[in-house]
């Protein structure tokens, strides 16, 4: 931390010292209002944009596990509340919905041709968003209890099976599979894993109209199911912190876990060391025979509020700009993310991600109205999971909710 | 009272209340008979850090031009109230005609989300309401008979669990009933079942949510009821005692009918307050097994994209239905009113 503030402060210094005019990052005046996630890589990020703060330039940010309940809301009005919010694949496509974010190129030709390209998100041509992190999910397990059982880490989900089989014999565990299942937006991204895993697909080809009442949604549901017999019986509340509390507790040895919250298990804090060492990553799991892993590709981004001042765009384009630069990048930020910034060094923490890249998973459907699906899958997986309904009665009811949503939303 | 006076006294509260509440109705009213537009929908192609996809996006320029044709959306009328969402009229006939019995058309029923999320909105209401009642007045005159040095430390111990906000308490109880809890374990080992957990089952859900009710509530209606106490005539329960009456029989025919105007009061206000039942189920992760109308709205405005006609119907829903729960408690009011008054 110490060498954090330093390093900021002698950049501070150094821009002043070499334009008394500007405030930091080349900013001459301006408002900057940011808000996103909460996650370490994230408030890394938010910090490096309000180093930029100083004579005239205001920057200020809102960083909350519940940023999708008011990014977009917080940029409707006019001048809107927030120039910037941080988002992902899937909630970027609410704020282009809602015309909220503006298109980056001019503001790129002018201040930011040194933003590699790879970093760019372009949406029709347009750049819409600027790329600073990858994410996914992927295995994650207590190597020390698969080896003392001579199991081989699990590829694929069947083998998952088998291998919590072997640990339950063993007596190792009685729930020794772990997931985000908790009914809502974590379950339907088990499903939409699970689903893309099959090798299923969500529309008919070309529309809107829903198709996943088929072999492949079955199939899904069925290995969800099958999973969820070795899970802890409360697991339809579990979200990423409630199952991760029960792998740093020792009961969960395997499990589907996403890329950023693994170095939150392999820290000092919540696990004893014994347990904390011993939590390692593997690759992204398989599952039938489609030959594309059960997992879907994740980017974190920045973009730019519409309804703002050119002004305003200006200066929170910079300091966003700046907030991403590789001068964030130091011992401790390193392994925080996969960034997507030059200077960055791979750790052993973020292998699975990479695995899952290199893997050719399919990244998260960026479409108008998957939102509308994720939260009718969310809404109805657990019927199928609690017995109270079967698959296909799911799979038709899921359907139904979201022709019911997107009819109401104008999409069919 | 003056007509003049009268007026100029009620007026802020008028206003405050045209502003506040009926103006708010008026536009959800106006808000679930519109339906966003028509979303021209085209064909682009995304490039992001892994690679390049055909995906599909919102026109905005077309979608705009519509907008500001009709700024309101498009006029839907009933629509949205009766699809499967809501009332789910053409569902509930199909099921009517398809189902081989009672039981098969009910499951059918209680498998659409608004009368999945109404029928337990209308069990908790009616089973907490008057557990909160009972529970309530027997503390009250459990309370009332202990000495008076004990009284303040037992009065404030009683209202804790009202004075904690009802997320966090209901989030220690989630952790209490958890499966590897303190209640959850005492569970497991009182029905002999060291697998049973009471999160991942539906009928102890329901139960669990409305012990936090009753729990929660409960100090409201004891405060209320040993506040009345306090006011039961002395000289009518002395003449009681003179007479013989046994301790039942003072709370019976004394204490009781002194107590009913409290009753409809508390009754009301757990009436209201019951039905929108919310916070427990977000801290209890209940979502699985139980919904409420209140939750149902919640998750309409809370997912990736928003669905504000959706919630609109469903507001009204509410409205009406807090409406039809409180009609037979405000005539008896309005009779009580009445007599009163001759």
């Amino acid at each position: 931390m110490k060498t954090l503030v330093k390093g900021t402060l002698v950049g501070a210094m150094m821009i002043s010292g070499s334009s008394a005019v500007y405030a930091g990052c080349g900013i001459s005046e301006g408002r900057v209002s940011i808000v996103g996630n909460e996650f370490p890589a994230i408030q890394t990020v938010a910090a490096a944009a309000a180093s930029c703060a100083g004579d005239g330039v205001e920057v200020a940010s809102n960083l909350t596990a519940d940023h999708q309940k008011i990014n977009v809301a917080g940029m409707q009005g006019n001048p809107a509340e927030y120039t910037s919010a941080i988002i992902a694949n899937s909630s970027i496509v609410a704020l282009m919905n809602e015309d909220v974010i503006r298109p980056l190129d001019d503001l790129i030709a002018e201040h930011g041709q040194d933003i590699p390209k790879n970093q760019l998100i372009t949406v029709n041509g347009k750049v819409m968003a600027v790329a600073f992190m990858a994410n996914a999910q992927h295995l994650a397990y207590r190597q020390d209890v698969l080896a003392e059982l001579n199991i081989e880490p699990p590829t694929s989900y069947e083998d998952m099976l088998t291998a919590a089989e072997a640990v339950r014999a063993a007596g190792k565990s009685e729930y020794p599979l772990g997931g985000a299942y908790k009914a809502g937006w974590n379950l339907a991204q088990e499903f939409v894993n699970m689903y893309i895993g099959h090798g299923g697909e969500f529309y008919q080809p070309g529309s809107a109209v829903p198709s996943i009442n088929n072999e492949q949604g079955v199939a899904a549901l069925e290995m969800m199911k099958s999973l969820s017999a070795y899970m802890n019986p409360d697991y339809l509340t579990h979200d990423s912190n409630g199952t991760n509390a029960e792998m740093e507790a020792g009961n969960v040895i395997m499990m589907n876990m996403w890329g950023s919250r693994i170095g939150s298990l392999q820290d000092d804090e919540g696990a004893p060391p014994e347990i904390a060492s011993n939590i390692v990553v593997g690759g992204p799991l398989m599952v039938g025979d489609s030959g594309s892993p059960a997992t879907t590709l994740w980017w974190d981004g920045w973009t730019v509020a519409k309804n703002i001042s050119d002004e305003d765009a200006v200066a929170t384009f910079l300091a966003m700009k700046n907030g991403v630069s590789p001068s964030i990048l130091n011992e401790e930020t390193m392994g925080e993310a996969v960034w997507m910034i030059e200077g960055y060094e791979p750790a052993p923490v973020n292998q699975g991600v990479f695995a899952s890249i290199a893997a050719g998973s399919t990244a998260y459907p960026m479409l108008p109205y998957h939102g509308l699906m994720h939260t009718a899958l969310g809404n109805e997986i657990a019927d199928f999971l609690t017995g109270k309904e079967d698959a296909a009665k799911t799979l038709s009811d899921a359907e139904a909710a979201y022709t019911t949503a997107a009819t109401e939303k104008g999409f069919l | 009272m003056k007509h003049k006076t009268f007026f100029w006294f009620v007026l802020p509260t008028s206003l405050a209340m045209l502003l506040f509440i009926a103006l708010p109705i008026v536009s959800v009213v106006m808000q679930s008979v519109y339906a966003p537009h028509e979303q021209v929908v085209i064909e682009v192609d995304n490039c992001d850090i892994f690679g390049c996809t055909k995906s599909t996006m919102v026109d905005q320029e077309a979608t705009g031009k519509l907008r500001d044709a009709e700024p309101l959306g498009r006029f839907v009328g009933t629509d949205i109230y009766v699809n499967r969402s809501h009332l789910a009229i053409t569902e509930i006939s199909l099921a009517w005609q398809n189902s081989a019995g009672m039981g098969e058309f009910l499951s059918e029923v209680m498998n659409l989300p608004f009368y999945r999320a109404l029928a337990f909105t209308l069990t908790y209401t009616f089973v907490v309401t008057p557990l909160v009642l009972i529970l309530g007045f027997m503390i009250a005159v459990a309370v009332n008979s202990i000495p008076s040095v004990l009284r303040g430390p037992t009065i404030f111990l009683s209202l804790l669990p009202m004075i904690i906000t009802p997320l966090i308490g209901s989030l220690i109880l989630f952790w209490m009933i958890d499966s590897r809890g303190i209640i959850g374990t005492l569970i497991q080992y009182l029905a002999g079942d060291p697998s049973l957990s009471m999160k991942a089952s539906t009928p102890l859900t329901w139960v669990m949510l409305m012990v936090y009710g009753v729990w929660h509530s409960a100090p409201f209606a004891f405060v209320v009821y040993y506040a009345g106490l306090q006011s039961v005539p002395k000289d009518t329960l002395e003449s009681a005692m003179i007479d013989g009456a046994s301790r039942w029989q003072q709370i019976r025919y004394v204490i009781i009918p002194h107590l009913v105007p409290l009753t409809t009061f508390i009754a009301l206000m757990q009436l209201m307050d019951n039905f929108r039942v919310f916070e427990p189920i977000v801290s209890f992760n209940a979502s699985a097994h139980a919904t409420s109308l209140s939750y149902f709205i919640y998750d309409d405005l809370g997912g990736e994209t928003r669905l504000l006609s959706s919630a609109a119907a469903t507001s009204v829903l509410t409205i009406v239905g807090v409406a039809v729960l409180l009609t037979p408690v405000l005539i008896r009011t309005w009779r009580d009113f009445g007599r009163s008054k001759t």
